[in-house]
């Protein structure tokens, strides 16, 4: 029984001495196991290949900036969308809550002024829009929660009830004066040194909850719940509460994303949001974050959402029908995860 | 005999619905010592186990740590006590590393962000303080180790808290000879370092390799509870078998102990 070493030294080398584990070494191995590598790999190869394929064209300051708006929305749907999946969760929801989200503060801006209504106003739709779909998140979350009803299940049906409730409250019309003008020119069309506010507060979502994730105790909460629900409730973490929480901060980020389409498109669209589940965890997916849970990060889903933008940019560009992108995104998706596969199993055989 | 026992437990009965499992069950548990809980399946080890981590409230009976009665009530309980429990299943999270695993629910923070520094000194310190020197790095994820790799992790997570009593739930029942051997001698070594630790197991080799007390479960009766140094393999077998064995243990298999 002293010979401890000998079954395991073989792995670890005879005398083992713990490597230098300082902070730098720490993040370096994380760095190195990140599973984003190859996604942006696929992204950097497209940005090259539509470069080269329409020189001149596609890598301008406008298309850049396109792409970038194009893709705010999406991409703060997928940092909400990232924390669900890595809880080994779904929502398939997102669509409706937030066209429920902007039925409700659109309503609200109609009886208080309509198109011409003050900022008073404005921030008062804000308010509600992250209001409702905080609650809505909140409700699917504490149903997920009980552990009796899969997320799938419960967000199918929020899917249906939401925008069931979007439509009884406007009759299934997109009501006329939803988004105030002040929102419009402001966020909507507003730019901060050249850059769209869209994409100024998409990429502040981004930055803020990629740290959440990554850096905080929430974040941690988030993984272990989804590697192992059982340890996480032995360790002591509420996992109901957090699985609340999580849904309902997607829920806050679909709202937000609702006054982003108001404020960049005017109008609540309720026939234009079915599928923008898929979309985006299609973008989540391709990042990298594993839809058993445990696995991804918010960098991860930056690339996940700009595939596909890239695509169809790049492929009006240089010419091809778009609707060739949903084919390109599809082989794109089925190829990323395929590889990330193959990526996971090497390294837990090693 | 050392003086005060660390835990103590009198009379403990516990009742799922109609089902009683344990019936006036007495147990102590001694600092620096292996207490060896053993009982065939169905005997109530888990339940006893489950009861002393506070997962299960305990329907009657006192609960004492050092001399001094307490109500457990919660994990949280049964943690502030000093009591930590490694479940057969480990409770590891497979997707995070040997740091993350250890400190999951405690974490340190320094700020709004976790203090990965401090932690993993924590981590390197709790490991290096039990001789554990297998692992390559404290970063690596909990998938890419072994069985026992995984079961010395799940230790250190237990004692990485002051802990002073330390139940380990079959720690060995995966495991191949050597890390069983490594195992052993690393729930040997806690013993050692003065915690109180219990075994679970149902290897009387390993249980008479390590422990230094041995209590024997009966159908949710406590047979008897003797040194390991007292006792005979055969015995400790017909303890577990039949509830008695010559003078020792329960005298008519549903009763009165002797």
């Amino acid at each position: 029984m002293t010979a401890q070493d000998s079954a395991t030294g073989a792995a670890a080398g005879p005398a083992a001495q713990m490597p230098p584990r300082a902070g730098l070494a720490g993040w370096s191995a994380r760095i190195a196991r990140m599973s984003e590598t190859w996604t942006l790999a696929i992204l950097l190869v497209l940005v090259a290949f539509f470069s080269i394929a329409a020189p001149g064209k596609f890598f301008t300051t406008y298309d850049i900036t396109q792409i970038a708006v194009n893709a705010a929305i999406y991409l703060v749907l997928g940092v909400g969308m990232t924390f669900v999946i890595i809880t080994a969760g779904i929502d398939l929801s997102i669509g409706s809550i937030l066209v429920l989200a902007a039925v409700a503060s659109g309503e609200y801006n109609i009886h208080h002024g309509g198109a011409a209504s003050g900022w008073g106003t404005v921030a008062v739709c804000v308010l509600i829009a992250l209001a409702v779909g905080t609650a809505w998140g909140a409700l699917q979350g504490a149903l997920v929660a009980t552990g009796k009803i899969p997320a799938l299940i419960v967000t199918l049906g929020g899917l249906g009830a939401a925008l069931g409730l979007a439509e009884i409250a406007t009759g299934g019309q997109d009501p006329a004066g939803a988004a105030s003008d002040h929102l419009q020119s402001s966020l909507g069309y507003g730019k901060l040194l050249g850059v769209p506010w869209l994409v100024v507060l998409a990429a502040a979502v981004t930055v803020v909850f990629g740290l959440v994730l990554a850096g905080t105790r929430f974040g941690n909460y988030t993984f272990a719940i989804g590697s192992n629900p059982a340890a996480a409730r032995r360790a002591g973490i509420g996992v109901g509460r957090h699985l609340v929480k999580v849904y309902a901060l997607m829920g806050l980020l679909a709202g937000l994303g609702s006054v982003m389409w108001l404020s960049s498109y005017g109008t609540t669209s309720i026939a234009g949001h079915s599928t923008d589940n898929l979309k985006v965890i299609t973008a989540v997916v391709l990042g990298g974050t594993s839809l058993f849970g445990g696995r991804g990060s918010v960098l991860g889903t930056v690339i996940g959402v700009f595939i596909p933008a890239v695509l169809t940019t790049g492929l009006i560009v240089i010419g091809v029908q778009q609707y060739w992108q949903d084919v390109a995104v599809g082989a794109v998706l089925v190829a990323a995860v395929y590889i990330d596969q193959m990526r996971r199993q090497s390294r837990e055989r090693g | 005999m050392t003086a005060t026992p660390i835990l103590e437990l009198r009379g403990i009965d516990k009742s799922f619905g109609p089902v009683q499992v344990l019936h006036d069950v007495a147990f102590s548990v001694y600092p620096g010592e292996v207490t060896a809980l053993v009982g065939d399946n169905g005997a109530g080890k888990s339940t006893l186990v489950k009861c002393i981590g506070g997962i299960h409230p305990i329907d009657a009976g006192e609960y004492f740590i050092e001399g001094e009665p307490v109500h457990v009530h919660s994990p949280r309980d049964a943690a502030g006590y000093g009591v930590e429990i490694v479940y057969q299943d480990l409770a590891l999270c497979d997707n995070l590393d040997i740091v993350q695993n250890m400190f999951l629910g405690r974490e340190r923070k320094s700020g709004l962000v976790l203090d990965e520094a401090t932690m993993e000194e924590m981590a390197a310190k709790t490991l290096d303080g039990l001789s554990v020197r297998t692992v390559q790095s404290i970063r690596q994820l909990v998938s890419s180790l072994s069985g026992g790799q995984r079961q010395t992790v799940a230790i250190a997570k237990a004692v990485l808290w002051n802990s002073k009593i330390v139940i380990l739930d079959e720690p060995t029942a995966a495991l191949g000879v050597a890390q069983t051997a490594q195992v052993l001698e690393l729930v040997r070594r806690l013993a050692d370092n003065g915690l109180a630790v219990v075994l679970i197991s149902h290897n009387m080799n390993d249980v008479f390799a390590v422990s230094d007390r041995i209590a024997a479960l009966y159908l949710g009766r406590m047979a008897a509870q003797l040194k390991t140094s007292d006792i005979t393999h055969a015995q400790i077998v017909e303890l577990i078998t039949s509830g008695r064995s010559g003078d020792l243990g329960l005298q008519n298999g549903n009763g009165a102990k002797a």
